[in-house]
């Protein structure tokens, strides 16, 4: 029972839970069913790419290209529309979700590359892919959002609704439970969770070790595009800096959500409230009107209260 | 090879190869030289005062971060809050450093001092809160960012003219003084540390803990001591930008954090803690800058410049991949 | 710590007299981690002057005993009294203070620094505990030509084999010139001639006044070197005596709690027929040069030298480790390349390597048993990537039944288990794939007597049902125990085959140093 109560799922509930209270007693508006639809429509985008990103935590690796990887997809998609458009193409709308992701695929593959084969950390491989594809971007583009939008396909996925519910959460939830899958009941799951305990012995026990890792990148590149992807349906544009919000709260969200930052376990679920959780704090703070600067502190100092919560409860002392 | 020539007894090295690990110091020196032979040569001033100080002065609060990014890379953390630690620290002394000089002699105090307390939070968080540091660094850096735009909401403020001139100009009229600043600064605290049973639990804890802990070393003192380290360094950053711009920026953080670790890495440090060197992450941190005022001169068009500093960095860290390609023994280069 | 006017007295003096004097004791000493308890009620007496032998299983407390000693973990309950006063030991440091010194098994060594920062880790060696690093330099140097290592204080300790590391690390306890020095399995891997020179030190320290802990599984050495033994069973000090009142048998019981009969299993008539394992000329990069043998199904073959001759290089290549490998390796009389463990351990070939490192290489430990047990065999146990629940459950039972892994679950974390169940877990997961060679490096390292005889039976029950088995082992009794046929590397190849009467330790030792060996021999195995 304990072990329950001190889980990191329970203690993120619980935050939840005290964040919906805050936000309500700040706003009437914020328990209200639409209003958190859509919160749970924004944390989709946030979800998706954090879905990529698990996977690499557990391999104990970090993947620090998810601005750029991104923005670069979303780029590129609405570029294709943009192109088809003035050529008056009808393929290039259904073209344009297809290239972007095949965009966030390659990069994936690149990452995915460099920290296997050539092992270069992949902090710093990562780092290195991102400022890359910034300077591939800016250099073809003259540093301007190329004419273009969203094609319906993106549009439709990022604000339609069916049955009520927004279609980015339908993505997200279809995303988690393949991943969810993915994860434990499947032998490319185990070994990358054993690939995270220690690539050796998972070596030595004949698991194709680089393949995984570089299918593992290629996963989060295409998670990434997609979230970019959705991001840019939300907008009906790309931007330079859509991207760049999200690399940090990916992180916070993935941690919040009980898994180590040093890799060898994940949680799928935890990652949902973990993501959830960002989200909705983000917005509370907005709700109640706080400076941007406070509200970094306040996002700031929350993480920091939760792990220090894990910490406490969580870890036995060794 | 003569079966009898593989005996146990150790093979001596032949007497002009460097020794094992000497290359991650070697190799940032001798880029470094490089790229500053090719900077001079199409430098349209070539070797002078007017080229040299600039040059100098460009790399300074990189270096000061990097350095301190060091001390927590050396201990296998990493420190994401430590451009925020430096705009919090530059944020500060646009508002501190200026009025009289004991009003100024306080104010850089202070400023040292928010950094060095911001690097025992941090160490705090990581020692006795028990967070991994990318996570717990990443928390704090949001706080330190709020703090620094709290405290300077847009870029401006004032710094002190005479000071800032006479650490960004030369010294006897060709030496630059930011580089003579740098080296006294990092020599005073890290030369004396570095002869201490505490320095060196730096390298041992991020070498290997259980067995550093075994030895009778503490491990949270040295811990704790590394981020402060890293708190102040970013803080003598903030200090110079200021004194180099005469104004404080909130925003300058997220670039410097990544620099550092791109520097820290190129100088020769390994990511997975206990080696490196201060001088070859001085040298990284140069030569990441060099790189960027070599592509000015050279006429890249600037659109193209991102793309090529991106290369370059990539390059330079695949360095040590051909290491690992032409492993003969795949174990080898597994973790 | 006495000065050294202090031990010349104290060596002066009679031995017997002095070894009266009681250093440290330990009374009521309690300690469990979680829901098992590792020591129970124990009470030991360590005199001056005395070489200690604590005798037993894993698992029987004693690495727990030199944890409380060494301050790296606290006992729950108990007392540590040095020279009559109690003392609160809260940490490594303080051990170190009141001049308690370790050889720890798995080795105190940070990688990254030299040889001489790794002896004086913890201590300045220069005035107001800076560091002085000429003198450190020094001392490093004269401690480790004493301990007869060529080892320079300026190399990093990453690029140290196994056994000059653990020369470094004996070095590392006598620089802090301890009263109470502990050494835990601390010969390991060492070679003979390093093994007698470190007894002679021993002998001489407890000629000053020092009292040593020894902690071995050789009983050999306990005969050689020790003058008191302490017996330890599941957490309880049973009894201590001195040393040569007992049989080896008698202590083995003692360590047991029960009779052991024979530890090897009877060797079969040898195997005929073709063999399964044909090596010819096998070299690489200059550390295995032409190395040639045979290994036949039924055959149990055992590669043995003198440490860091191409032993372990030579099975890491047959299991596609290596890259750039020559020569030529036949399988079942069929030339084939093993280009990486998953090649190896597949259907075609059906290759097992059980690697030297249990914890880094052959185990995930934070995983579960069940976890650790179907990894190598888990691409058997899906379709389309997808994980049969039944068939795995089964596997893990069955493999757990048939090894007999002592544990509450399987689904346990690894790391809960001790040594000997660990390595069982890593013999059980080659095991599932039914292989059809079975490449062993030291599979018994640090484990208790009653474990190797489960593993020796289980390595000749494989043999009998038809597996080739090839061992390499530092172990010289187990080279002539257990296996049918032993090439000893020298230099990168192997030097002599030793297979009937010649195997027995003199020609091994022999054949070690590239001396000629009496008897019947066959170089190179064709």
């Amino acid at each position: 029972m304990t072990a329950i109560l001190r889980s990191p799922t329970t203690i993120v509930g619980v935050m939840i839970v005290a964040i919906l209270a805050i936000g309500a007693s700040a706003s009437p508006n914020f328990l209200n069913a639409s209003y958190l639809l859509q919160q749970l429509q924004i944390s989709s985008f946030l979800g998706v790419v954090a879905l990529g990103a698990l996977g690499v935590i557990v391999l104990g690796q970090i993947d620090l290209s998810v601005p750029w990887t991104m923005t670069s997809s979303a780029i590129a998609a609405t570029s294709v529309v943009g192109v088809g458009a003035a050529a008056q193409d009808v393929w290039s709308t259904e073209l344009a979700m297809p290239i972007g992701l095949a965009v966030g695929a390659f990069i994936g593959l690149v990452n995915g590359i460099g920290v296997a084969l050539l092992r270069v950390p992949a902090m710093i491989w990562t780092l290195g892919i991102n400022a890359v594809v910034l300077g591939l971007c800016i250099f073809i583009t003259g540093g301007f959002a190329p004419p273009g939008e969203a094609s319906p396909l993106m549009r439709s996925l990022a604000v339609g609704r069916t049955l009520g519910l927004p279609n980015a959460l339908y993505v997200w939830i279809g995303i988690s439970l393949v991943a969810a899958f993915l994860l434990t009941r499947t032998y490319i799951g185990r070994a990358i969770v054993a690939i995270g305990n220690g690539e050796r012995a998972a070596y030595l026990s004949g698991v194709a070790t680089q393949g995984v890792v570089i299918l593992v990148f290629v996963f989060a590149g295409l998670c990434s595009a997609l979230g970019g992807l959705l991001l840019a349906g939300y907008a009906n544009q790309a931007y330079q800096t859509m991207g760049d919000p999200y690399l940090l709260p990916v992180i916070a969200a993935i941690v919040i959500g009980g898994t180590s930052i040093q890799g060898g376990s994940g949680s799928v679920t935890g990652m949902l409230l973990g993501v959830v959780f960002v989200t909705l704090l983000t917005s509370v703070l907005s709700v109640l009107q706080m400076p941007d600067p406070h509200r970094q502190i306040i996002y700031g100092a929350v993480i920091l209260i939760t792990l220090l919560l894990y910490g406490r409860f969580t870890r036995p002392v060794n | 090879m003569v079966a009898t020539e593989i005996s146990p007894a150790r093979r001596s090295r032949p007497p002009l190869s460097l020794p094992p690990g000497a290359w991650r110091l070697a190799l940032p020196l001798v880029v470094l030289a490089v790229l500053f032979a090719v900077l001079i040569a199409i430098h349209p001033r070539g070797l002078a005062v007017a080229s040299m100080t600039p040059w100098a002065n460009q790399a300074v609060t990189l270096a000061f971060v990097a350095v301190g990014q060091f001390f927590v890379v050396v201990t296998r953390g990493l420190d994401l809050s430590i451009g925020a630690v430096l705009a919090l620290s530059n944020a500060l002394a646009s508002e501190l450093v200026s009025g009289t000089p004991v009003e100024i002699a306080v104010g850089v105090v202070a400023v040292l001092a928010v950094g060095c307390l911001c690097g025992a939070i941090n160490g705090a968080a990581v020692v006795f809160g028990r967070i991994q540091p990318i996570v717990a660094t990443l928390a704090t850096g949001a706080i330190y960012t709020g703090l620094a735009l709290i405290v300077r909401p847009t870029p401006g403020g004032d710094v002190d003219e005479a000071l800032s001139d006479m650490l960004t100009y030369e010294t006897f009229g060709f030496f630059p003084t930011s580089l003579i600043l740098l080296f006294a600064v990092v020599y005073l605290v890290w030369w004396p540390l570095s002869r201490t049973v505490l320095g060196r639990s730096l390298y041992a804890i991020g070498s290997n803990e259980s067995a550093a802990f075994m030895s009778g070393l503490n491990p949270k003192r040295a811990r704790l001591l590394a981020h402060v380290l890293a708190g102040f360094f970013a803080a003598c950053g903030g200090l110079f930008l200021a004194f180099q711009t005469l104004s404080g920026d909130a925003s300058v953080g997220f670039s410097y954090t990544l620099n550092s670790i791109a520097a820290v890495v190129i100088g020769g440090a390994s990511l997975a803690g206990g080696v490196g060197t201060v001088i070859g992450v001085i040298a990284g941190a140069y030569l990441l800058r060099t790189i960027s005022t070599i592509m000015i001169f050279t006429g890249l068009p600037p659109m193209a410049q991102p793309l090529f500093e991106g290369l370059v960095l990539l390059a330079a860290v695949s360095v040590g991949a051909i290491e690992m390609i032409t492993s003969r023994n795949k174990l080898k280069v597994l973790r | 710590m006495p000065s050294p006017d202090d031990r010349a007295a104290l060596a002066g003096r009679d031995r017997g007299l002095l070894s009266d004097v009681e250093f440290v004791a330990l009374s009521g000493i309690s300690k469990s981690y979680g829901g098992t308890t590792a020591l129970e009620s124990v009470d030991l007496r360590i005199r001056r002057a005395s070489i200690h032998a604590i005798l037993g299983e894993n698992g029987a407390g004693k690495s727990t005993l030199i944890k409380v000693l060494t301050g790296v973990v606290r006992p729950d309950a108990g007392t540590v009294t040095i020279e009559g006063a109690a003392f609160a030991v809260r940490s490594p440091a303080t051990a170190a203070a009141a001049g308690i010194a370790c050889v720890f098994q798995e080795l105190s060594l940070v990688p990254d620094l030299s040889v001489a920062d790794n002896i004086f880790l913890a201590r300045g060696t220069g005035p107001l505990g800076f560091i002085d690093r000429r003198r450190q330099q020094k001392a490093a140097e004269a401690l480790l030509r004493e301990l007869g290592s060529e080892v320079r204080p300026t190399d990093i300790v990453r690029s140290l084999t196994l056994s000059e590391a653990q020369l470094v690390e004996i070095a590392k306890a006598m620089a802090k010139r301890p009263r109470l020095l502990i050494l835990d399995e601390a010969t390991s891997a060492l070679g003979e001639q390093q093994v007698g020179r470190l007894f002679e030190i021993l002998r001489r320290l407890r000629s000053e006044g020092v009292s040593i802990l020894y902690i071995t599984h050789r009983m050999h050495e306990v005969d050689t070197l020790c003058d008191t033994c302490s017996v330890f069973r599941n957490g309880r000090h049973v009894e201590t005596f001195p040393q040569g009142e007992r049989s080896p048998d008698a202590v083995v019981e003692l360590m047991l709690g029960r009779s052991v009969s024979q530890i090897y299993p009877a060797k079969p008539a040898p195997a005929a027929g073709q063999p399964l394992l044909d090596v010819r000329d096998l070299s690489w990069d200059g550390r295995i040069d032409k190395v040639s043998f045979v290994v036949r199904p039924g055959e149990i073959y055992g590669i043995g030298g003198l440490d860091g001759h191409g032993q372990q290089e030579t099975l890491l290549a047959l299991f596609g480790v290596l890259r750039n490998v020559t020569g030529e390796v036949r399988f079942d009389g069929r030339s084939v390349h093993i280009g990486s463990p998953g090649r190896a351990k597949g259907r075609a070939l059906g290759i097992a390597l059980v690697p030297e490192d249990r914890k880094s290489e052959g185990l995930h430990l934070p995983l579960t048993i069940a976890h650790n047990l179907t990894l190598s065999v888990l691409n058997r146990l899906t379709r389309f990537g997808v994980i049969n629940g039944g068939r795995q459950r089964r596997l893990v039972d069955d493999l757990m039944r048939r090894l007999q892994i002592k544990s509450s679950s399987p689904k346990a974390p690894v790391s809960s288990l001790s040594g000997g169940n660990q390595q069982k877990v890593v013999l059980a997961k080659w095991l599932a794939c039914d292989p059809r060679l079975i490449l062993l490096c030291d599979p018994t390292r640090g484990i208790d007597v009653g474990t190797k005889a489960e593993i020796y039976a289980l390595l000749r029950r494989l043999a009998d049902e038809g597996a080739a088995i090839v061992l390499h082992t530092t172990d010289y009794d187990e080279l002539i125990g257990l296996c049918d046929r032993v090439g000893i590397f020298y230099g990168g190849t192997i030097l002599r085959e030793l297979t009937g009467d010649a195997l027995n330790e003199r020609n091994i030792l022999r054949a070690s140093f590239a001396l000629a060996t009496d008897g019947p021999t066959d170089s190179g195995g064709h």
